[in-house]
């Protein structure tokens, strides 16, 4: 019963615009690689974010398979999912998103795109203690000079970008923030 | 002296206002109601359900009204309305066999089982204006029953199919690609051409298969089948576990019987090609597999003559009469900053020669 | 509002397919990510990609502007201002400072567009490759294997006939120095600003493409050593406000031909002329209204 009721609340009370605040701060984190948006309106079961679950609710649905790694690929998670969303729940390599932490994350199974298809890739949504612009150098497109981000790894990006055009884009979410990285942006430690 | 044209709003306002006044026409003739376009402009009604992609009779007829006549217009407005509309679920396949025939006739058999079913066609009316027409209100004399046949009528192919004369078309339940959902992804597959075709401009399919009959292309078809009638539409309810009949459609299905292929270790067969639209689109429907036989060029084992109808990019790209009459009369929208960097640059192209040619001239002089 | 349709007429689920096409275009810049293009109760060539991007980007908050040929008056613009006003009941202007979203047809605003502005291009053909090679089975391989020797060759061929590059419209841009791009009709004279603080993002509805540029990413004009890009403009000031740095229509006053310029940025050359800029024939333009 308790499951029943966890995955009936946290959907949108008004999908047309809270979508539409939502995907307007997930398009200027992607369009601005390090930047840090605010974005709430979801709420699944927990470990997941606010910010991971508005996501899901803002890009997700029938049409996109998604895979559920590590503590997040939760029953009470898949009941959410399946009765808001609506997703196809996936194993990695047939993902085009997957949600978890960034340890869980079997980041070498999941499709990044064709040579005549590089969008068909996977978007990862990576679950985070905390954001902050310290860390790691970013610079391409999106960024006027420089910016940071406390992404989870540096190597990982670095070969990522060196993939241009293929490649991961990556959501980072804690709490209610939201920052992103796309493949185009170039790594520094 | 220069004020720059303001008024955009206002023009737009009264276009509409005043295409209103003329789609009524003279308000001393009667208004056209929506039930005498769909009673005595079938055709009409049929061809925009069918490129519409959409069956609702009355909406058809009401787009017709609507767009004055213009069946492109009404088809823009019925596809228009048709994306806005929500899906409740997907039929299963319609069974061409439980169709209650209206018309059926084949070209390869003098008599089939089930019978040859001349229905309500043009095929034999001598194309005299009929002047009796014009005066209203004559009553028609009515057209003699027949019973109904109760059981399938059986395809003719099939008969074919027994003997192994025809190539077999494996059953497949995949479903197909829905155009109007996916990006067009080329190379395509046949279902997906299957549904191009359906709703593709019956003008260009019609030219397409004539060009292949003119031998662009060319594929020998006779029309093993064509039959238009009703038929039953069923859609599985989960909640129910079983199928219940939603209602009834009319269709047109075609099926041709083409020139055999064969090799040296294959028994030679005939082949096919498929048509298939909503309502009564007969012409439409020959056409469409006269097209589906060409583009099966690789599929069977035939050489790419160049002809349009084998292209299938060619096709599936401009099929399409909405996509093409859109972008065809944009061109009437103003373009005049692109013919402004036009202008500038053959300006100066010609600037340049002439300038060329002075200084030729000049060291000629010299 | 209209009650009938969804708030920015598309439904959630169509909005949520262009949403993801427009991620995948802002990570891959200059990419033309595939969509699955609606019908729209306007004709395709209108502006249904541009609309259809505006629709999934839009939100309530918004302040819309919309332009063509540089001008909020031109009658495609009027009609797809209204068809967002009527849909998804947001604030409208001519002012493009005030603008949040900004869809064009063939122009880029003369002002810098800040970083919380957002360009959206109305694209007629995506395909910087098409002219020169029809089939999307062969220009989707050229792009996979980055093969853009036959725009080259194009446009050296029209240095040898011409003695410049003959396109004047439309011109090709090369972006991040992978993907070689449309960046719609606009006179090349704009191309220079498409490096910019805003968000660019292009929809071709009947072609079922969207693509993006996110902020300062790197765009460059095609061209040779020895023929540099030239984004050249009519060599003449605004006869209306002066400016000098603008895009000019051209206008025929008289059945003589006789021609006047004026700033094709019609919003740009009233907030100038406001601002006490003149030219030529501003003076008699002003005895025209008050006459």
């Amino acid at each position: 019963m308790a499951f029943e009721m966890q995955a009936l609340q946290g959907g949108f009370d008004d999908p047309p615009r809270q979508a539409s605040f939502a995907f307007r701060a997930a398009m200027m984190a992607m369009a601005r690689p390090g930047d840090i948006q605010h974005i709430h309106g979801g709420a699944a079961p927990a470990p997941c974010s606010a910010a991971a679950a508005t996501l899901l609710l803002t890009l997700c649905d029938r049409e996109t398979p998604l895979c559920l790694v590590g503590n997040h690929d939760t029953d009470a998670m898949r009941d959410w999912v399946n009765f808001h969303i609506g997703a196809p729940i996936v194993s990695a390599c047939d993902a085009q998103f997957v949600l978890g932490r960034w340890t869980a994350v079997p980041l070498s199974d999941l499709p990044i795109g064709t040579p005549d298809y590089p969008d068909r890739s996977a978007t990862v949504i990576v679950e985070m203690d905390e954001l902050s612009q310290t860390g790691a150098g970013l610079s391409g497109p999106g960024i006027k000079d420089r910016a940071s981000l406390n992404l989870p790894d540096i190597a990982f990006f670095q070969d990522n970008n060196a993939l241009f055009p293929l490649g991961l884009d990556f959501y980072f979410c804690a709490g209610d923030q939201l920052a992103a990285l796309p493949r185009s942006t170039k790594v520094e430690g | 002296m220069y004020v720059a044209v303001k008024g955009g709003e206002r023009a737009i306002d009264n276009a509409h206002t005043w295409l209103a006044e003329e789609r009524r026409g003279d308000l001393d003739v009667a208004e056209l109601s929506i039930a005498q376009i769909r009673e005595q402009l079938k055709l009409a009604v049929t061809r925009v359900m069918a490129e519409g992609s959409l069956y609702d009779p009355d909406l058809a007829a009401l787009a017709i009204k609507q767009a004055r006549g213009d069946l492109i217009e009404a088809i823009f407005l019925i596809r228009a309305y048709r994306t806005t509309l929500p899906r409740f679920g997907v039929s299963n396949p319609i069974d061409t066999a439980d169709m209650t025939c209206d018309r059926r006739v084949s070209a390869t058999y003098k008599d089939v089982p089930g019978g040859q079913v001349l229905g309500p066609t043009f095929d034999y009316t001598h194309r005299l204006l009929d002047f009796a027409l014009a005066a209203e209100g004559e009553a028609p004399v009515p057209a003699p029953k027949a019973e109904p046949r109760r059981e399938p009528t059986p395809h003719v192919t099939e008969f074919l199919n027994k003997e192994g004369l025809i190539q077999g078309e494996a059953p497949n339940d995949e479903t197909p690609p829905d155009l109007t959902r996916e990006p067009i992804k080329l190379p395509g597959t046949r279902p997906l051409r299957l549904q191009s075709l359906a709703r593709g401009d019956e003008g260009f399919v019609l030219s397409m298969a004539y060009s292949t009959q003119r031998g662009y292309g060319r594929n020998h078809p006779f029309v093993g089948e064509l039959r238009i009638g009703q038929v039953p539409v069923e859609m599985e309810i989960p909640e129910l576990g079983f199928s219940i009949e939603i209602g009834e459609i009319e269709v047109t299905e075609c099926e041709t019987v083409n020139q055999f292929t064969g090799s040296k270790t294959e028994p030679p067969q005939f082949t096919r090609g498929y048509g298939l639209t909503l309502g009564m689109c007969e012409r439409k429907a020959i056409s469409m597999a006269l097209v589906d036989r060409a583009l099966r060029w690789e599929e069977l084992g035939e050489d790419n003559v160049g002809a349009p109808a084998q292209d299938e990019e060619f096709v599936l790209m401009h099929s399409d009469n909405i996509q093409a009459s859109g972008f065809l009369e944009h061109i009437k929208l103003p373009h005049y900053v692109d013919f402004q960097s036009e202008l500038e640059l053959i300006r100066k192209i010609r600037r340049e020669v002439a300038q060329a040619q002075t200084e030729q001239t000049q060291e000629a002089a010299e | 509002m209209s009650q009938d349709y969804n708030f920015a007429y598309l439904d959630e689920q169509t909005k949520r397919m262009i949403r993801r096409a427009i991620l995948k275009g802002l990570a891959i810049p200059g990419y033309q990510v595939p969509f699955a293009s609606r019908e729209m109760p306007m004709p395709y060539g209108w502006g249904t990609g541009g609309v259809q991007v505006s629709a999934a980007t839009l939100t309530p908050d918004d302040t819309m502007k919309v332009i063509d040929q540089g001008a909020d008056d031109t009658t495609n613009a009027v009609s797809i201002r209204k068809f967002f006003q009527k849909t998804a009941d947001i604030d409208v202007t001519e002012e493009t400072s005030k603008a949040t979203v900004i869809q064009t047809r063939h122009r880029i605003p003369e002002e810098d567009l800040r970083e919380d502005q957002i360009l959206v291009y109305q694209v007629p053909i995506p395909e910087p490759l098409r002219f020169l090679e029809p089939r999307e089975t062969e220009t989707r391989k050229m792009h996979a294997l980055e093969e853009y020797g036959l725009m080259h060759v194009k446009l050296y061929e029209d240095i040898a006939r011409h003695g410049n590059i003959a396109t004047a419209y439309a011109y090709p841009v090369k972006v991040e120095g992978r993907y070689v791009m449309d960046p719609s009709p606009i006179p090349k004279f704009d191309n220079p600003k498409m490096e910019m603080a805003g968000i660019q993002l292009f929809g071709a509805g009947r072609e079922q493409r969207i693509y993006a540029l996110p902020p300062y990413t790197q765009v460059v004009s095609l061209d040779f050593d020895d023929h540099p890009f030239d984004p050249s403009k009519a060599d003449a000031p605004c006869d209306l406000c002066g400016a000098t740095h603008t895009y000019l229509d051209e206008v025929i006053m008289d059945d003589a031909g006789t021609a006047m310029f004026v700033c094709s940025d019609t919003d740009y050359c009233r907030s100038r002329r406001e601002a006490g800029h003149t030219g030529a024939q501003s003076a008699a333009q002003l005895h025209e209204v008050n006459a």
